[in-house]
C-alpha cells in the first residue's frame, strides 16, 4: 500500500458516504474508501454484505442513492459512458454471449467500445493466449468449463486495455485447480500495473490477491487494512481449534476459561486465540481434557471476520 | 504522470464518443449476428407465410367473394388486392413482435447480454435503439419478400404500390417500439408475451379492417382499429397499393399516429432500459 491519499493523480476511485437503498434494504450503507493506482483492493464479506451492489456502482452503471463517488476523477452519474471506457468488468454472474463463438465474444465486445476490427483481431488472439484458451477459439461458449468461462470473461474485460479491472467473486463456484489458474492470471495482471478491485467471500482469495482489504457486513465497513495488519489488529497470532462433539463444546468452553486471549464457541468447535498454540494445547491436555480432534493454526481473515461480526464468512 | 493520464483519457474520450455515435449500430450488429443463427427459420417463414395466405385468401375465400359480391373492397378491386396491404403490414408486425419481446427478455434475463453491453460505454437508450434497428432489418426483409409475392399474384396494381412497403415497415416499427417498452418492464415472467399475443395481437388482427372494411364493424368495436397500428398501416398500404380513396387529412392522421406511436414507444423503451440497467 504505497499510494499517497493526497496525491490526486494516484487515487483511481474515491467514495464518501456511498449508499444504495433498495426499498427498505440499505444494501450499501455509507461507505468511504480510496483505491490507489496499481493497487489490488478487496471487498471481503459474506453473501448479502453489499459487495456486488458496491461493485455495480463503481462500474459506473448502478446509480447511487446518496454519497459521493468519483472514478478516475469523474462522477459516474454524469460521465458513466466515459468512465466505462476505462474499466474492465467481470460480473458475479457470467454474461457471455452464448450465440457466438469464443473468439467472437472478444471481438464483438470490443466493438461496443468502438474499437476497430483491425485492432480487435490481434487483440483477441493475444487475450486468448493470456486466458489459455487458444485451442478453444472456435468453440461454443456452452462447451467451456466454469473456469474457462471465467477466464474468457476476464479476457473480454481486458479488450479495451482498462486501467481498472473490477472482479466480482472471480472464483466462486470453481474447483481448487481452476481457482489457482485464475489467481495466477490475476497475479500477472497485477504485476503489469492494472488496478484490481476484487470482491470475495473467500478469505484465502482475499489473502492471496489483495494488498488492502475492506471487511464488509450488512452494507457497512467493519474494518480496513492489509490482510496481515487486519489479522494483527483483530486476532491473535495463532488459533487452537478443539472439537469435543457438538453437545459438549459449550461445557468445554466454560472449563477452558482463562486459556489464551479469547475463546469463541462455534456450533461444531471451540476456538482459542493465543500467541502460542502448542503451549496452550499441551496445558489443556495436561489438565485432563480430552478433545476429539485438535488443530493449531495461524490466524486468518476468517478469524478477523468472526471477531468483528460474531459470525463466520461462509455459512 | 499527469500528462500521460490526460492523453490516455483523451484517447478513450474519443473512443467512447465514437462508441456513442455508433453504439446503436454495434448493438444492431450483435442482433443480426444472433439472427443469423435462425436465419433459415426467418427465410422459410418469409416465403411460406405469404404463400399460405395468398393461396387461402386469393384463390380460396377471395375467388368466392369476388364471384358473389363483386369484390369486398371499395372501387371493385379483387379481394386479394384489398387484404394484401393488411397482410403485408401484419407480417411486419409479427416479425416485430418476435424481435422485441423475447429478444428483450433474453437480453435482460437469459443471456444477460444487455448487462454486458452496459458495462461498456453503451447506454441503455442505445441498446434499445439497436434492438429496434436489428428488428428493422428483419422487418424490411419480411415485408419486401411478402410484397414481391403480392406483386406476383397481381395484388399490387397501382404504380404507387411499392409505397405499401414503407407503410408496413413503419407500422411494424411503431408496434415493435411499444412492445419493447412493455417487454423491458417485465421482470422475468415471459408468459406475459403469450397473454399479450392472445389478448391484444390476435384481436387486433381480426378487428383492424384486415379482412373487411372497418365501416362494417359496429361502432362499439371500431375503436380497436383506430388505436391499432395494424389498421393505420393497412390503410396507408391500401392507398398506395390500389388507390383507396382517403381524404388527405386522414392519410396524415394514419402517418402521424404511427410516427407518434414509434416516438412514444422509443421514449418509454429508453427510460425502461436505463432504469432497469441502473438499478
Ligand atoms: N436489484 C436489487 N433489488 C433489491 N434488492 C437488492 C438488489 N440487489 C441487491 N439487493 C439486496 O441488497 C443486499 C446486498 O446484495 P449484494 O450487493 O448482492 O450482496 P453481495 O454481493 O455481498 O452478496 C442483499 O440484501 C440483496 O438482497
Ligand atoms: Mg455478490
Amino acid at each position: 500500500m504505497l499510494h499517497d491519499m493526497n496525491d490526486g493523480d494516484s487515487v483511481m476511485i474515491r467514495s464518501r458516504g456511498l449508499t444504495k437503498v433498495f426499498g427498505s434494504i440499505r444494501a450499501v450503507d455509507g461507505i468511504d474508501f480510496d483505491i490507489g493506482k496499481g493497487e489490488a483492493f478487496g471487498f471481503l464479506g459474506p453473501n448479502g454484505a453489499g459487495k456486488s451492489t458496491a461493485m455495480r456502482m463503481i462500474a459506473g452503471v448502478s446509480r447511487r442513492s446518496s454519497g459521493d463517488l468519483t472514478i478516475l476523477g469523474m462522477d459516474p452519474n454524469r460521465y458513466g459512458p466515459d468512465i466505462r471506457g476505462h474499466l474492465g468488468v467481470v460480473p458475479q454472474q457470467d454474461n457471455l454471449d452464448t450465440d457466438i463463438r469464443v473468439r467472437d465474444n472478444l471481438i464483438v465486445y470490443g466493438r461496443y467500445f468502438g474499437l476497430p476490427l483491425s485492432y480487435l483481431r490481434t487483440k483477441a488472439d493475444e487475450l486468448l493466449e493470456f486466458a489459455q484458451l487458444e485451442d478453444k477459439a472456435g468453440a461454443k461458449v456452452e462447451s467451456l468449463s466454469g473456469g474457462m468461462k471465467r477466464r474468457l470473461t476476464i479476457a473480454r474485460a481486458l479488450v479495451n486495455e482498462p486501467e481498472i479491472l473490477l472482479l466480482d467473486e472471480p472464483t466462486t463456484g470453481l474447483d481448487p485447480q481452476a481457482r489457482h489458474i485464475l489467481w495466477d492470471r490475476l497475479f500477472r495482471l497485477k504485476e503489469s500495473g492494472v488496478t484490481l478491485v476484487i470482491t470475495t467471500h473467500y478469505m484465502d482469495e482475499a489473502e492471496q490477491l489483495c494488498d488492502r482489504l475492506m471487511v464488509m457486513d450488512k452494507g457497512r465497513i467493519m474494518a480496513e487494512g492489509t490482510p496481515a495488519n487486519l489479522i494483527r489488529r483483530y486476532s491473535s497470532r495463532e488459533v487452537v481449534e478443539l472439537r469435543f462433539g457438538s453437545d459438549r463444546n459449550e461445557d468445554a468452553a466454560k472449563r477452558l476459561e482463562g486459556t489464551g486471549d479469547r475463546i469463541e464457541v462455534l456450533p461444531d468447535r471451540v476456538l482459542i486465540y493465543t500467541d502460542d498454540g502448542e503451549r496452550d494445547l499441551e496445558r489443556i491436555v495436561a489438565g485432563g481434557m480430552r478433545p476429539v480432534t485438535t488443530l493449531v493454526r495461524r490466524s486468518s481473515l476468517e478469524d478477523v471476520f468472526l471477531r468483528l461480526t460474531g459470525r463466520s464468512l461462509v455459512e | 504522470m499527469r500528462a500521460r493520464s490526460e492523453a490516455a483519457s483523451l484517447l478513450s474520450a474519443r473512443r467512447s464518443r465514437k462508441a456513442m455515435l455508433f453504439g446503436t449500430w454495434y448493438v444492431a450488429e450483435h442482433g443480426l449476428r444472433t439472427m443469423s443463427s435462425y436465419v433459415t427459420t426467418i427465410i422459410t417463414g418469409s416465403i411460406f407465410n405469404p404463400l399460405i395466405y395468398l393461396f387461402a385468401l386469393g384463390i380460396g375465400i377471395g375467388s368466392y367473394i369476388d364471384a358473389n359480391a363483386g369484390g369486398i373492397g371499395q372501387q371493385g378491386v379483387s379481394y386479394l388486392t384489398f387484404v394484401g396491404p393488411a397482410l403485408l403490414a401484419s407480417a411486419g408486425l409479427t416479425a416485430a413482435f418476435e424481435e422485441t419481446t423475447y429478444v428483450v427478455m433474453g437480453g435482460f434475463r437469459w443471456s444477460r447480454i444487455f448487462w454486458a453491453m452496459n458495462a461498456t460505454p453503451l447506454r441503455g437508450s442505445q441498446i434499445a435503439n439497436g434492438v429496434l434497428l436489428a428488428a428493422g432489418f428483419r422487418i424490411v426483409f419480411t415485408v419486401v419478400a411478402f410484397w414481391l409475392f403480392l406483386f406476383a399474384f397481381g395484388a399490387a396494381p397501382s404504380p404507387w404500390a411499392p409505397l405499401a412497403i414503407p407503410a408496413a415497415i413503419l407500422s411494424a416499427l411503431a408496434f415493435g417500439a411499444v412492445m419493447m417498452a412493455i417487454a423491458c418492464r417485465i421482470e422475468d415472467d415471459d408468459s406475459w408475451f403469450s397473454i399479450i399475443y392472445r389478448l391484444v395481437i390476435a384481436p387486433m388482427f381480426l378487428f383492424s379492417g384486415t379482412f373487411f372494411p372497418v365501416e362494417r364493424y359496429p361502432l362499439g368495436l371500431r375503436w380497436i382499429a383506430w388505436i391499432s397500428p395494424l389498421w393505420h398501416g393497412s390503410q396507408l398500404g391500401r392507398v398506395a397499393s390500389y388507390g383507396l380513396e382517403q381524404p388527405a387529412w386522414l392519410v396524415m392522421v394514419h402517418l402521424g399516429y404511427l410516427v407518434a406511436l414509434l416516438a412514444i414507444g422509443m421514449r418509454l423503451s429508453h427510460t425502461g432500459f436505463e432504469r432497469r440497467l441502473s438499478k
